[in-house]
Order: structure tokens, then C-alpha cells, then sequence
């Protein structure tokens, strides 16, 4: 499997770190306890299309967005994740 | 010399020995080959008659009805008697059988877990009208994909209880089943490569000794003694300390396991239906009353759902969108035939490996989930390099050993590491999952809480922890104290 980071380009599956559904947001911190047992605890785990987050570990350190099928690994779209993706965003358009 | 080869030539030119012959070599008088061959047919006829007469005492002994002739109980008697008979008279393991539109409770996945629990359901609860309804064929998914570790070293008491419940009942099982499933107690042995890891080993089999499950912790040097081929030298990178070993654990046949229950099940009456894959469910209300198949509708008192890796997708059928599970990819790797090496289980403390060796000779061994999400039987390099880096590691004369044969198998991974068995989350329904890395050497235990837990609505003792809510009232088992990871054992 090989991820194409937006920042080190197509890379094998070897230097990044899973880091789970990337699907979900972080409550509130004064959120209820059920928002964050479905937070922490529950996931939709779907059998197709997944969108997770990787750490390019062995690479830029950038977080990532990936869809990928979990049953073919086809991956659809890598993007960078959050304030990052800000950044990235900012210099690439100076 | 010379009768010999005439003596071969007359068995190569003559088809039927002893019947009249045209060789030259019978024609150039050679009377003492014809003789040596008609003893030999009257040995061969005897031979024969004996067969016939076996055939005939089990026809009588068991009634003449040619349905009955067929050998049904595994003994040493019914094995030489089928020898005689050129095994023809077999019955068939289980019975391919159709869906009929009712049953008191099916069971949804035919691996282990369905299939020990319809076995239970009949044997322990005297519920027959059961159907095991299974998508592919029995033995297809992790339940034939395994390591086949059995164990129940545990430091949580509802784990370890739950485990001694499963060692307690594999220790009958072949007798139970009358199936053989080779269940070999040939230890388990943990290695620790630390002072630190020893502490921990030591915390850990004294929880287990409180349960009264043995335990025994090994020097460096009892656990050279044991097992004398790992890397004790001065370069080993990750020298040994010692480790703990549970001697009454060990491995059993998989596929063994999954066909003894269901041939057991079957001859409790209990319906296996294979090719038959569950598509949705039947509700009346809130409530659960059947199941919608590739082979057509079939109602249910109660549903039970033990379908492994395949939790989410089952569960999303009926309407249950989230759970504390993810699926993953776990790989399994086999190396060619070697002369015995390891007459135990072997864990690596420095790394995640595990490691036996097969009846058959072969190297069985595995390591981590490949760790993403995974719905595909099959696993990616990585995890391959890692795990036999480990294991040239700890043994290094592996080294120049060929890898026959790797595979994967999708696990429901639950999000402390512990399973679920429990009655819900709908009502009419039950739910059987969460196994992660170590649900094979469940499989008898969970049928056995699974069945009393359908049969009588509420869990038993020993798998009350064992719940689905636990995770949102903060009762987790988590064996590593890590916190919420799917990728826990
Ligand atoms: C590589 C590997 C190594 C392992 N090693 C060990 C080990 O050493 N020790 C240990 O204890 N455990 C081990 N395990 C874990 C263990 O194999 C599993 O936890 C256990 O087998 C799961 O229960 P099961 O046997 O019922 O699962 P399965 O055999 O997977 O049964 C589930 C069944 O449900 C069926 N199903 C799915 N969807 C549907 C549907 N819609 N309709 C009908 N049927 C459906 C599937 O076809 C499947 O047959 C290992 C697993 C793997 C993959
Ligand atoms: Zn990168």
C-alpha cells in the first residue's frame, strides 16, 4: 500500500502510522458523557469507503486525511489534516 | 536369482494371477511361480471374504437399514471396521441442510463461536429446533484462519475465568465431540527480556495462581533448558531474562475444532445451513424475530449474532450504526516442514510474535493486526517484515527458513481488548463479538455463556462483565491498563 503525501509525494505504507476514523470531531470538553463515549468508544467501521487519519512518521510528520476502501485499499484523496492543511495552504500560495 | 526375475516377469505380463495363462514363461513349465501366485490369491481372497463378513456384522449389528449402515460414532473399532470396507460407509460430518421458515433461535456465522453455541444450546438448554446460518462454508473464516493458541493466562479475574471455563472444557472436548481436536497441552511460555517485564509476569501469574489457574515463572535458565535453540548469546539484542509459562496450555486443530461442533451440533438436531448469507432482519416493532437470507426469510424466537470480524456490517443491518469495534487484518505465516524445534507456544517479549510448531512440522507463527481498518482477507508487507524479523531475532537458525504459506482473517477488534456477550442490544437479539487476537481458544467457552445467555435471557457468572454498555459506564476490561485502542489483545 503507498499513501501520496500532499507534502513528500507517493510514499510506501511502511513510513506512517495509523491513527484511526478520522471521521469523527472532538466534543466540547463540557460536552455531555454520551457525546464522549461516542467519541471515545464508537465507531461505524464501515466495510468500503473510511476516512482515517495517518501521521507521515517517517516522513514530514504531517497529519493526513485519507480515504481509502478498506476491503480493495484503493485510496481516494490525501489531504492535510486541520491547522496544517492552513499552513500548507498559506505557503504554497505565496 | 533366476526365479525371481521370471518370477517378476509373470506379475508384470499377467494381469489376473492365477488364471489361465499364456506367458511363455508359465508355458516353459515354470510351475513354481504359478504356485506362489495362487497362494497368493487365496491370501488376497481371504483377504476379501474377511471385508465382506466386517461388512456384514456392521449391517447386522447395526440393524441392515441401509441408512443406519452408514459408520456415524469416530472409535478405533469403526475406523478398522471402515478400513476393511474401503472406507465407503461414512456418514457425512453434518447434514446439508435447507432453511425451514421457523426455529426457536438461529445463530448468525457459522465460525467456532455459532457453531459451539448452537452445540450448547441443544446439549446444556435442550433447545433443538437451532439453525446455524452461515454465509460462506463452515471453517472459512478465523475460526480456520487461526494460530490455534489456547490459553487462559490472564491478570483481570473476569477474564481469567472466563478462560479457565474454556481450558476446563477443551480438556473434554474431543471426548465431548467425540471428534478429535488434537487439543495439545504443550505450555505456553511468555518471554520477558527485562527485570521490569519479570515483575510483571511475576504480578501476572500470581493472578492467576489466586484463580487457581497454574502458572510458573522460568529463570533464564529453566527457559534455556525448555526451549534451547532462541538467541542466548552475548549479541542476542534482546537477551532472555526468563518467563512465565502456563504448562497446561497449548494449541488444538482448527478446523478440527470448528467441524467437531458442527457435526456434534448436528447430531442434536441443529440445522448448519451454509451458503446462506444474512442480508437484514425481520422486526416486529423494536423487536427481532428472524432473519432475511440470501435463501429466503426465516423467523426466530431469538437471533444470535457471532459473526467476528463481520460485527459492524451484520449489526448496521439492523439498524445499529456504531459500536466499540473496529475491523482489522491479522496474518498468519507458516514456514515449510522442519524436525521438531519447538515443543511449546513461545511469545516474544520484545516485539509482538508468537510462535509453534504445526503436527505437520511447519513453523506457525504471527505478530500485530496490520493496524488500519481492514474488511480484506489479506495483509500487507510491513507487518510481514516485522514479524519474521522477530522471529530470526529470537531464533536465529531460522534464518534460511522458506516461508510455504500466509493468510489473513478479519477480527473484531473491541475497544478495550475484551469481548462481548451479552443479550441485546435489540431486543430479540444477542450479540457475540469482540474477540480481537484471541478468540479461538474462547470458542468453547463463549458457546457455552453464549447458549445459557440466549437460552435464559441474562448473562451467566462468568461472562456478566462481559457487556455491551460497560464501555460508556467505565466498567472496561482493560488487561494492559492502556486505555481505548481496537488493537488490544
Ligand atoms: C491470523 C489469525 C490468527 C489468530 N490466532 C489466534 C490464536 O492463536 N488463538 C486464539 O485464541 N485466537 C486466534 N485468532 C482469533 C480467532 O481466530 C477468532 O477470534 C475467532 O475464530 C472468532 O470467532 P469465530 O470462530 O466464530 O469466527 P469466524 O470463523 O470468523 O466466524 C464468523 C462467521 O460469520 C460468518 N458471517 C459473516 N457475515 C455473515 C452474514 N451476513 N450472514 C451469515 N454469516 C456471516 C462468516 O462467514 C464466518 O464464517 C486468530 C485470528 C486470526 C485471523
Ligand atoms: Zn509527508
Amino acid at each position: 500500500m503507498r499513501i501520496g503525501c500532499p507534502v513528500c509525494g507517493d510514499r510506501d505504507a511502511h513510513e506512517f502510522t495509523y491513527q484511526g476514523d478520522g471521521s469523527r470531531t472532538t466534543p466540547p470538553l463540557d460536552a455531555d458523557q454520551d457525546q464522549w463515549f461516542a467519541h471515545v468508544y464508537e465507531r461505524t467501521n464501515p466495510m468500503g469507503r473510511h476516512t482515517e487519519c495517518w501521521l507521515h512518521t517517517g516522513g514530514c510528520r504531517a497529519v493526513l486525511i485519507v480515504e481509502r476502501d478498506t476491503v480493495t485499499h484503493e485510496i481516494f484523496s490525501v489531504r492535510l489534516a486541520g491547522a496544517q492543511a492552513a499552513i500548507h495552504d498559506e505557503e504554497a500560495g505565496q | 536369482m533366476a526365479l525371481r526375475t521370471s518370477r517378476a516377469g509373470a506379475w508384470v505380463r499377467c494381469g489376473s494371477v492365477g488364471e489361465a495363462c499364456s506367458s511363455p514363461d508359465h508355458a516353459n513349465g515354470n510351475g513354481g511361480v504359478i504356485r506362489t501366485a495362487s497362494i497368493f490369491l487365496m491370501f488376497l481372497r481371504k483377504i476379501l471374504y474377511y471385508h465382506h463378513i466386517c461388512e456384514l456384522w456392521i449391517i447386522v449389528v447395526r440393524g441392515g437399514d441401509e441408512a443406519l449402515i452408514l459408520t456415524d460414532r469416530y472409535s478405533v473399532l469403526s475406523l478398522l471396521g471402515e478400513a476393511l470396507r474401503g472406507n465407503r460407509g461414512w456418514k457425512r460430518a453434518w447434514r446439508a441442510a435447507e432453511p425451514k421458515p421457523q426455529y426457536d433461535v438461529v445463530i448468525v456465522g457459522g465460525g467456532g463461536h455459532g457453531l459451539a453455541t448452537a452445540y450448547y444450546l441443544a446439549r446444556e438448554h435442550g433447545l433443538h429446533r437451532v439453525a446455524v446460518v452461515e454465509r460462506g462454508w463452515i471453517g472459512g473464516g478465523n475460526v480456520g484462519r487461526n494460530t490455534t493458541i489456547v490459553r487462559s493466562n490472564y491478570l483481570l479475574p473476569e477474564n481469567s475465568r472466563f478462560y479457565e471455563k474454556g481450558m476446563t472444557l477443551w480438556e473434554q472436548l474431543s471426548r465431548d465431540l467425540n471428534f478429535n481436536v488434537m487439543f495439545s497441552q504443550r505450555g505456553t511460555l511468555n518471554l520477558a527480556h527485562t527485570p521490569g517485564q519479570m515483575d510483571g509476569y511475576a504480578r501476572r501469574g500470581n493472578a492467576m495462581r489466586l484463580e487457581g489457574i497454574d502458572a510458573e515463572l522460568l529463570g533464564r535458565e529453566e527457559v534455556r533448558k525448555m526451549v534451547p535453540d532462541m538467541d542466548y548469546s552475548d549479541q542476542a539484542r534482546f537477551p532472555i531474562a526468563g518467563g512465565l509459562l502456563q504448562p497446561r496450555a497449548g494449541t488444538a486443530r482448527h478446523d478440527a475444532v470448528a467441524w467437531g461442533f458442527a457435526r456434534a451440533a448436528d447430531r442434536l438436531g441443529v440445522d448448519i445451513i451454509e451458503n446462506c448469507e444474512v442480508t437484514g432482519f425481520i422486526r416486529s416493532g423494536e423487536r427481532i424475530t428472524g432473519v432475511e437470507t440470501t435463501r429466503g426469510r426465516i423467523h426466530a424466537g431469538k437471533v444470535g449474532v457471532a459473526v467476528a470480524g463481520s460485527t459492524s456490517e451484520v449489526m448496521r443491518r439492523a439498524g445499529i450504526e456504531r459500536l466499540p469495534i473496529e475491523s482489522h487484518v491479522l496474518q498468519a505465516f507458516v514456514s515449510e516442514p522442519l524436525k521438531p524445534l519447538i515443543d511449546t507456544v513461545i511469545t516474544f517479549g520484545a516485539g509482538h510474535l508468537y510462535i509453534s510448531q504445526s503436527d505437520k512440522g511447519g513453523l506457525v507463527f504471527g505478530g500485530d493486526i496490520d493496524g488500519y481498518n481492514s474488511w480484506a482477507q489479506r495483509g500487507n508487507m510491513p507487518v510481514h517484515e516485522d514479524v519474521i524479523s522477530s522471529a530470526v531475532t529470537l531464533f536465529p537458525n531460522l534464518a534460511r527458513v522458506r516461508l510455504l504459506r500466509n493468510w489473513g482473517g478479519i477480527m473484531d477488534m473491541s475497544m478495550d481488548g475484551s469481548p462481548i456477550i451479552t443479550p441485546g442490544p435489540l431486543p430479540g437479539m444477542y450479540l457475540n463479538s469482540g474477540w480481537c487476537y484471541g478468540g479461538f481458544k474462547a470458542t468453547p467457552a463463549s458457546g457455552w455463556c453464549f447458549a445459557w445467555t440466549i437460552a435464559r435471557d441474562a448473562p451467566h457468572d462468568l461472562n456478566a462483565a462481559f457487556t455491551l454498555d460497560r464501555f460508556a459506564k467505565g466498567r472496561v476490561l482493560d488487561e494492559k491498563g492502556v486505555g481505548p485502542a481496537p488493537e488490544l489483545h
